[in-house]
């Protein structure tokens, strides 16, 4: 696709007192695309997403969305902007059921009364929008749920509120084979409804089937950003183990990414 | 994996069964809900009434409310930081405080009752405000923070109760809250109008939903909810109605305790607060997972200090009540067992230790469970040391139910 990223950061750092995790690193998402994040483990994919749902400050760089220079304080300010994560932990609470979860923190209310009725309702058309068919009920503690139905719910919350770009850190590390399939299924349609969506994985097969472009965290540096039809398997596991795969990534180990 | 996605009501049978299905299989999975405390109320009101029959005298069924009010008032405000998944256990004290403050200003003072009243939950509201911040703010964890307090209310008690051993209350409205009674006529007509609302408001929210395609509450199911209700406030208003004087003809004594209205009123508020607003959703949300909380843009911080607000300002509220049972302030006001008590009230009516599950009715119903032990146990003429030993027992094997019902419900996958 032609069209420019909705979503870019340049020179992100970021510490976590003395450790430091991310390393001048850019990073684009692009709408009606599927971008993987990859890297080992540790190699700061979390945090970068963190970082850009304002979950945690960074210490310093520049983030842009839609092309203007944006500041982040907070999930709020990414939510905002319509940018939605569904984090590897997923975040739901256990005791709320599936509307409850979908609608956290942002309510929707008559005066001072929760609407719920409205809520189930806009909840029922999000997971019927997503041809997801796979729970009993809205209504169902979302403790009762197994590991691929609280993935769906977590994404189904991410796209309720017409949001922009959908970041799904490790989505179906926790899968079984099935579900595995279900979920990347999802991610794929997200794309294809208009959305850029930002996939982080450790399987290749999955990063493979789904995504339009590859980004290679290595020790939190960006090794490289890449088409992923310019790539093979071997090379992206190299960018991975060692940060670089002949012309690709970066030029020591530790210097600027090419 | 079942293939729907909203089961559509069919008919009124199946959506009965359904519901009752859904019942039983969240019991099975161990989520008791009001189970325990019911059953075990019914079983100590029979067990006494057979050792005692004057268990069952209107006077003693009178005596219950009032000497059970405070404790069950302490505890509806235990639950909002119980739901946190933290511990207030200064909460007994605090509303010892708040009673001082109460009595000395209207009895040393000569503050209107009114003021007085308002100094005494300001107190109460910033006291929740100073411990709250001290969780949420400096992160010293609640146990802590509130054993400290704990021992030094205790001090501020005896401070402000300085001349003497206590200080009497004569203000004729403070007296009224647990010493008169509302005239029978009215409290009839407060329970038709009651039941009528809750009829009301639960039919037109299941044709609300019915009418917009979604699943609503069996009509039969609404129906049995408001018959129990009919029947056991019913029931409690027939009884607080029947004369309770020995010689009426000098001094007639009937009539629903005034504070028991008062109580139904807090936990209206409460449960409205919990259920209906965004604010109780957030609490759930906050005890639940705090950390899918905040990400959600959730003010944590305020939650938590809110939560212990709300707790000692019920405490002070549980003070008045007390001192006017009492008659009085003492060192010992919101001492004692009265901490205990209304933990094991919130406990025992189903709200977990561990958070995110609990509702301001379980104090009620945790403070009947408690209210009855105590009574019918001193009606055996069992000592004070016994007293506390069943109860005590009887939090034990609360928490205990609390801490089995978690593993069920982990075992079942539906945690
Ligand atoms: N909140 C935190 N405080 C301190 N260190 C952290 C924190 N979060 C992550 N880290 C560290 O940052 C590094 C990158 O972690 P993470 O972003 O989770 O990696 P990934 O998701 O790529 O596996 C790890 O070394 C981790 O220990
Ligand atoms: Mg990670």
């Amino acid at each position: 696709m032609s069209q420019g990223p909705i979503l870019e950061l340049r020179g992100i750092n970021k510490s976590f007192g003395p450790v430091q995790v991310l390393h001048d690193v850019a990073f684009s998402a692009y709408p009606g695309e599927v971008t993987a994040l990859v890297g080992d483990n540790g190699a700061g994919k979390s945090t970068l997403v963190k970082c850009i749902g304002g979950i945690h400050p960074i210490d310093s760089g520049e983030y842009f969305f839609e092309g203007e220079r944006v500041h982040v304080s907070g999930p709020r300010d990414a939510a905002a902007l319509g940018v939605e994560i569904v984090y590897q932990d997923l975040a739901l609470c256990d005791n709320l059921d599936i509307v409850q979860n979908m609608f956290l923190g942002r309510e929707r209310r008559n005066g001072l009364v929760l609407d719920e009725d409205t809520m189930e309702e806009m909840a029922a058309k999000t997971l019927a929008g997503l041809s997801v068919r796979t729970v009993k009920s809205l209504r169902q503690q979302v403790s009762s749920l197994s590991g691929g139905q609280r993935q769906t719910v977590a994404i189904a919350k991410a796209v309720l509120w017409n949001s922009k770009v959908v970041i799904l850190d490790e989505p179906t590390a926790a899968l079984g084979v099935a579900q595995t399939a279900q979920v990347l299924e999802l991610v794929r349609r997200l794309a294809d409804k208009g959305l850029a969506v930002v996939l982080i994985s450790h399987n290749m097969n999955d990063v493979f089937a789904v995504s339009d472009r590859i980004a290679a965290l290595y020790l939190g540096r960006m090794a490289a950003q890449v088409k992923a039809s310019e790539v093979t398997h071997a090379q992206v596991v190299e960018l991975i183990t060692s940060g670089r795969s002949g012309e690709l990534g970066l030029k020591n180990g530790n210097g600027a990414a090419s | 994996m079942t293939t729907e996605t909203l089961p559509k009501q069919e008919n009124a049978d199946s959506a009965l069964g359904v519901h009752v299905k859904g019942y039983i299989e969240r019991v099975k999975g161990g989520e008791l809900g009001a189970l325990p405390a019911v059953l075990g109320l019914v079983i100590l009101c029979v067990v006494f009434s057979i050792l005692r029959p004057a268990f069952l005298s209107a006077v003693n069924f009178a005596n219950l409310f009032t000497q059970g009010a405070a404790v069950a008032v302490i505890a509806m405000g235990l639950i909002f930081v119980l739901l946190l998944g933290e511990i207030d256990l200064s909460a007994g004290f605090a509303s010892g405080v708040c009673a001082a403050v109460l009595a000395v200003l209207l009895t040393l003072q000569g503050w209107p009752w009114y003021l007085a009243v308002l100094a005494a939950m300001a107190t109460g509201a910033v006291i929740g405000l100073v411990l709250g911040s001290l969780v949420a703010k400096l992160g010293i964890p609640s146990f802590v923070v509130t054993l400290a307090a704990f021992l030094a209310f205790q001090g501020v008690v005896l401070l402000l109760v300085k001349d003497g051993t206590n200080i009497s209350i004569r203000d004729e409205t403070i007296l009224a809250i647990a010493n008169k009674n509302v005239p029978p006529a009215i409290g009839w007509a407060a329970l038709v109008v009651g039941v009528a609302a809750y009829a009301a408001i639960q039919v037109l929210q299941a044709r609300r939903r019915t009418a917009r395609g979604l699943v609503s509450t069996p009509m039969a199911v609404i129906a049995a909810r408001v018959a129990t209700l009919a029947v056991v406030a019913g029931f409690a208003v027939y009884v607080l109605n029947l004369e309770r004087s020995r010689n009426a003809a000098i001094v007639s004594l009937k009539g629903v305790p005034i504070v028991v209205p008062l109580i139904v009123i807090l936990l209206i508020v409460w449960t409205f607060v919990l259920r209906r607003t965004a604010y109780g959703r957030h609490i759930y949300a906050v005890g639940g997972n705090a950390e899918a909380a905040r990400r959600a843009g959730i003010n944590v911080d305020r939650i938590r200090i809110s939560a212990f607000v709300i707790c000692s300002f019920m405490a002070s509220i549980g003070g008045i009540i007390a001192a006017s049972r009492a008659n009085s302030v003492d060192p010992n006001t919101g001492g004692s067992n009265v901490l205990l008590f209304a933990v094991g009230a919130a406990v025992i009516g189903g709200t977990s230790l561990f958070g995110g599950k609990g509702r301001a009715l379980d104090a009620l119903l945790g403070g009947a469970v408690v209210a009855v032990i105590e009574n019918g146990m001193g009606l055996m003429g069992y000592s004070a040391g016994v007293k506390f030993v069943v109860t005590g027992s009887v939090l034990l094997l609360a928490a205990g139910v609390d801490a089995l019902s978690r593993k069920r419900a982990a075992a079942t996958g539906r945690r």
